[in-house]
């Protein structure tokens, strides 16, 4: 019965999304007024509904209701309840449902809490909002239904790819929608403000929080999704230029130069139509991104539901929404351009260079991506890889990270290159020393010899918007920046270390054999049988020690699953401040050797810390800005009051 | 400057950017073209030692053979025309058995062995890569799924 809940709030929350669409561009004509008012309640009621029909998920998930199809598909009885729950979304029903309860949630706030925009805009919006989530709906509800019942109930569950059984990949889904989804709610901003004709500071100020929250999102996901690669599939490295991963990195990068031109849009009235183009530009890449990711027409690591007819109906509604956008764009885009002016050595200026560059690595990552499927369409077959993305990204990522150095430095509108020359051929000189001593130094080649120079650089250039200022009183959206351009420092660091300096040793190893791997010996001590609530393994018991220090053990696992019957190999990480020791256990050879894979990755968390530093910077403007427009309502208010008026609302 | 002029500059610099990425990155796709290789393709156009080179095809049955160190695998490669001899040093993927697909970067020897670096594994039974679509039902089957880059 309950399933059945979920599935009535689903087709009442569609209902009320199609008339939220009908009353929204209704109200755009002189008669239609009135029932422009009905958006903003049935947004918020959708959102009530969506909330039941995936608790109703979650619910059949956690109680294990096997006459349901999806539940009976992907769980099983015997697994841990927190990947019960998470199972709820480890399928492409399930994610599709977070997907537009995200997005529907989204909406409800905006018509909740947003006042700062004309209300026929906001009406315009909401509209919009409720157009793409309709395309939404009919997918669910016509092609992927995760309420299905089955015939008969199935007996015990068929259980959770293994691989998805991790609390980091459990999490790292729902982290990427609420970015995907974030950006869906910029793109209905930006259809919002086209119909009306209002792009204005005003829109832009409106539709910054999300475009932070989103990036928010898509930057922890990406760095979660990255450790998990790291660590679970037990092959070291953090970032394979999968079309999954390029999916979740081309909406990052396009939210990037959106959030810098949203930002000269607000504060300094420019970059009108660049902008707007932008937020069209995001939501088709989180579009592309959950097309390539669900269609199956690209070999992919990750890829889990290959089925052309799902591919079909997003392909539909990519075309749908991103082409209606542009026609709306082309047709607006006159109107709207004009704003004001900026010298060429300006901080705008350098915010449009970045946002160039952005757009070039875009283009670079799509081109790359996508190529496998036009190459195909010729009839050859290729797979694209890190000898094309790593080269041809670099050469618009270093100018790119240059400008980022300087960009923070200039003043709006117009500076003098004299005032910010002394700083910079400082932090120029110690890119360039960096650069001498390592080449001296090591062999090394030669992207993560620029990037350990450029990372360097960038960190100091980054803290330079704090010299000569009380820390104290430093706005929190310019500690935002500051936090977020280190951490790409950071991240950048940690990179370039690891693929310069990491040293890798593979060895057969009797019990009690010892191997050297960069300053560490490592001996194994034994292979005993474990296990866990739903798979057995073998346990590998390894002694480490870094050069005279103690030793510590790790326990990397070759483990075997039931239901489904697959085997996984479990990697063991020794984390030292300045590196990881990485281990992996194979299989035993006839001798009654063991195979065990050991690196020492120097600095390869900085990755991740960067990663998380660039949330948190993203996380803090977002707090700045809306701390300040809240003070800025009271600061009317109050103004208001005391003139005697009625405060205005 | 006007407005205009300026936005026209800023257009034009914006496209000449866009359009260098897209030429830059055209250009190296063409020479991408030749990363992916079945072995009847490899042993006619052998590509340099020096170039990393994705290789792809059927693990031989009765092939595979570790070498006396203890951690290097022989096998053999084959897609129905022509069999490249493989090399491997590494833990081998979960599930990586004699008759499955197999796909692998390395380096083509000028002796005519592939020496491969890093293997890419199954993970999963649903999943076909479409790099396998062509081979015979009984094949594909058996292919790899999901694959992940091992080692």
């Amino acid at each position: 019965m309950i399933a059945e809940v979920g599935l009535v709030a689903l087709w009442l929350a569609a209902a009320l999304a199609f008339a939220q669409f009908v009353c929204g561009a209704l109200a755009l004509r002189e008669q239609g007024r009135e029932v422009g008012q009905l958006t903003r309640p049935s947004a918020i009621i959708q959102g009530l509904l969506l909330a039941i029909s995936f608790a109703t998920l979650l619910y059949i998930f956690a109680i294990t209701d096997l006459s349901v199809k999806l539940v009976a598909s992907n769980s099983h009885i015997d697994k841990p309840m927190v990947f019960k729950i998470a199972g709820a979304w480890g399928n492409h029903e399930g994610s599709m449902l977070l997907w537009v309860t995200v997005m529907v949630l989204a909406g409800a706030l905006i018509a909740w809490l947003e006042r700062r925009l004309p209300e026929r805009t906001m009406q315009a919006t909401l509209s919009a909002q409720g157009f793409v989530a309709l395309g939404f709906y009919a997918f669910l509800l016509f092609s992927s239904n995760p309420f299905e019942r089955l015939p008969t109930p199935a007996q015990e569950g068929l259980g959770l790819n293994p691989l998805l059984q991790d609390i980091g990949l459990a999490f790292h889904p729902p982290t990427l929608y609420v970015g995907y989804v974030g950006l869906s709610v910029a793109f209905s901003f930006v259809v919002g403000a086209l119909v009306t004709r209002q792009v204005t500071p005003d829109f832009a100020r409106a539709m910054r929080p999300w475009v932070l929250a989103a990036w928010v999102a898509l930057t922890l996901g990406i760095t979660a999704g990255s450790y998990w690669a790291y660590y679970e599939l037990g092959w070291g490295g953090y970032w394979f230029w999968d079309p999954v991963e390029n999916a979740s990195l081309m909406p990052w990068l396009a939210a990037t130069a959106l959030l810098h031109s949203v930002s000269v849009l607000a504060s300094r009235d420019a970059l009108r139509t660049w902008t707007v183009m932008l937020g069209v530009v995001a939501f088709s890449m989180s579009m592309l991104g959950t097309f390539l990711v669900r269609s199956g027409v690209l070999t992919s690591v990750h890829a889990f539901a290959v089925d052309p007819e799902r591919g079909a109906f997003i392909l539909a509604l990519l075309c749908i929404n991103i082409g209606g956008a542009l026609v709306l764009f082309a047709l607006r885009a006159g109107s709207v351009a004009e704003g004001e002016r900026f010298a060429a050595t300006s901080r705008e200026s350098a915010l449009v260079f970045n946002n160039v560059m952005l757009s070039a690595i875009l283009g670079v990552v799509l081109l790359g991506t996508l190529y496998p499927l036009l190459a195909e369409a010729f009839d050859s077959r290729v797979s694209v890889g890190p000898p094309y993305f790593n080269p041809v990204g670099a050469v618009f990522t270093f100018p790119m990270l240059a400008i980022m150095a300087i960009g923070p430095l200039l003043r709006w509108r117009r500076d003098k290159p004299a005032r910010i020359w002394k700083p910079m051929a400082l932090v120029a000189a110690i890119a360039l020393a960096v650069l001498v001593v390592t080449l001296v130094q090591v062999e090394i080649a030669i992207l993560p010899l620029l990037g350990l120079a450029f990372s360097i650089a960038l960190a100091i250039a980054s803290l330079l918007p704090l010299r000569g200022r009380k820390l104290r009183r430093v706005a929190l959206t310019t500690w935002g920046m500051v936090l977020a351009h280190l951490g790409i420092a950071v991240a950048l660091f940690g990179m370039a270390s690891e693929s310069a300096f990491s040293s890798e040793k593979l060895a057969a190893l009797s019990v009690g054999e010892s191997v050297v791997v960069g300053e560490w010996i490592v001996t194994l001590e034994g292979v005993e049988p474990t296990a866990g609530p739903n798979w057995t393994a073998l346990e590998a018991r390894l002694s480490a020690s870094y050069g005279e220090g103690q030793s510590s053990i790790v326990r990397p696992q070759a483990r075997n699953f039931y239901d489904p019957s697959q085997a996984t190999t479990e990697s063991a990480l020794l984390t030292r401040w300045n590196g990881q020791l990485y281990a992996v256990l194979g299989n035993a050879s006839e001798d009654g050797r063991w195979q065990v894979r050991l690196w020492w990755k120097p600095f390869v968390t900085m990755i991740f810390y960067g990663g998380l530093l660039v949330a948190l910077g993203g996380f803090l403007a977002m707090i700045g800005h809306l701390l300040a427009h809240v003070r800025q309502r009271n600061i009317r208010h109050q103004s208001a009051l005391r003139r005697g008026l009625e405060p205005a609302q | 400057m006007k407005a205009k002029h300026q936005r026209l500059v800023l257009v034009v610099i914006a496209l000449l950017a866009l359009i260098g990425a897209g030429l830059l990155a055209a250009w190296a796709l063409r020479n991408q073209a030749s990363y992916y290789y079945f072995p009847s393709q490899i042993v006619v156009e052998n590509p340099p030692a020096d170039r990393l080179v994705r290789l792809g095809g059927m693990v031989q049955e009765g092939s595979i053979e570790t070498l006396a160190d203890g951690v290097t695998v022989a096998f053999v490669v084959g897609d129905g025309e022509a069999t490249v001899p493989v090399r491997f040093s590494g833990i081998l993927p979960d599930l990586f058995v004699e008759g499955s697909g197999v796909v692998a970067d390395g380096r083509y020897q000028p002796d005519g062995t592939f020496l491969a670096e890093n293997m890419l594994a199954k993970h999963d039974e649903n999943y076909v890569p479409r790099e396998f679509q062509d081979m015979d039902e009984h094949q594909a089957r058996d292919v790899i799924a999901e694959t992940v880059e091992g080692s």
